[in-house]
């Protein structure tokens, strides 16, 4: 089984109030030095079968179509080496 | 013959019922549409209300635009039939890309719930033409995810072709101390497709339909309005 993640980020353009919020945090936690904080979404997908590049156009699709909405967000599509856990 | 219009329920769905029963007030038969049914059980026209259908979970109206009910109401509503959506309604309808556009977190991340004055700035669409262009109303608004957002490129396209359907009062003493509530570019609250049958709106007009339960009756000349249109179809 390999696993796919899909990352998606608001585009660079759009006010992300929520990480702004994060940000605005940070030096009461006492973390200095932050100058921006931009908060997006990570899927992980599990998948039965070979990576090969028919899954990967198929997983694009999916990312494009469903976990993002390209009019607000951009998003990236990489293979994870899962490392075999100890069982 | 009677006019039908359909209000689909999502799970999740809050509003199903005051829209049904501001269609019924305006003259209409409501008739209850399921998101599991691809049936559109011959309808007039389409509501889709408000709510949190799918809780929403990936982004506001992101599940239920793949729902079954949905296949038929994007196909039908190319094909010209009316269908409004309010508020969670016009999330879904940005997902469809019905509508273009999207909406995100209100900016200031509080959930909104007041009356708000709008404007109707388009008295041409199935949705709007009881109402007069310049018209000011009072409609409640409630949500957390509504800020309208577009490229400046379908921004500047939406104003020039007259699809800014309404836009929130943010400014003189009909705004009442409010700015604008969420952060909508352009204090755009709702837009309309280019053929005027596709309407989507933030503020709730079904819950402006008598006087009784406060606020005025603001918005019941939205389904007024496609009563009109239809009969005299």
């Amino acid at each position: 089984m390999a696993r796919v993640v899909v990352d998606v980020m608001l585009k660079p353009e759009i006010l992300d109030p929520q990480g702004q919020a994060v940000q605005r945090a940070l030096p009461r936690l006492g973390f200095e030095g932050i100058s921006d904080v931009r908060q997006g979404k990570r899927f992980e997908l599990e998948v039965d079968g070979p990576v090969d590049d028919a899954a990967l156009a198929r997983i694009h699709e999916l990312a494009e179509s469903f976990l993002a909405n390209t009019v607000i967000e951009d998003f990236t599509v990489k293979v994870e080496e899962v490392a075999e856990a100890a069982k | 013959m009677t006019t039908r219009i359909g209000v689909v329920t999502f799970p999740g769905s809050l509003d199903d019922r005051d829209a049904q029963r501001a269609v019924r007030i305006a003259g209409a038969e409501p008739v209850a549409l399921w998101h599991k049914d691809k049936d559109l059980k011959q309808v007039d026209a389409v509501i889709l209300p408000g709510g949190f259908s799918y809780g929403d979970y990936l982004r506001a109206g992101a599940i239920s635009r793949f729902s079954p009910v949905m296949e038929t109401l994007i196909e039908q509503a190319k094909a010209g039939l009316p269908v409004l959506g309010i508020c969670n309604g016009f999330q879904i309808l940005a997902e469809t890309h019905l509508l273009p556009g999207a909406m995100l977190r209100n900016n200031h991340l509080h959930f909104v719930c007041r009356d708000q004055k709008l404007r109707v700035e388009n008295a041409d669409t199935a949705w709007t033409s009881d109402y007069a262009a310049g018209q000011e109303i009072l409609i409640p608004l409630k949500n957390a995810d509504g800020r309208y957002t577009a490229d400046e490129y379908t921004l500047d396209k939406l104003e020039a072709e007259g699809r800014v359907a309404f836009r929130y009062l943010t400014d003189g003493p009909e705004a009442d101390g409010y700015g604008n509530p969420n952060g909508s570019l352009r204090n755009i609250a709702g837009i309309t497709n280019e053929a005027g049958n596709v309407v989507g709106l933030m503020p709730h007009p079904e819950h402006a339909v008598e006087s009784l339960t406060g606020g005025g009756t603001d918005g019941l000349p939205f389904f007024t309005s496609i009563l009109k249109k239809l009969v005299t179809a």
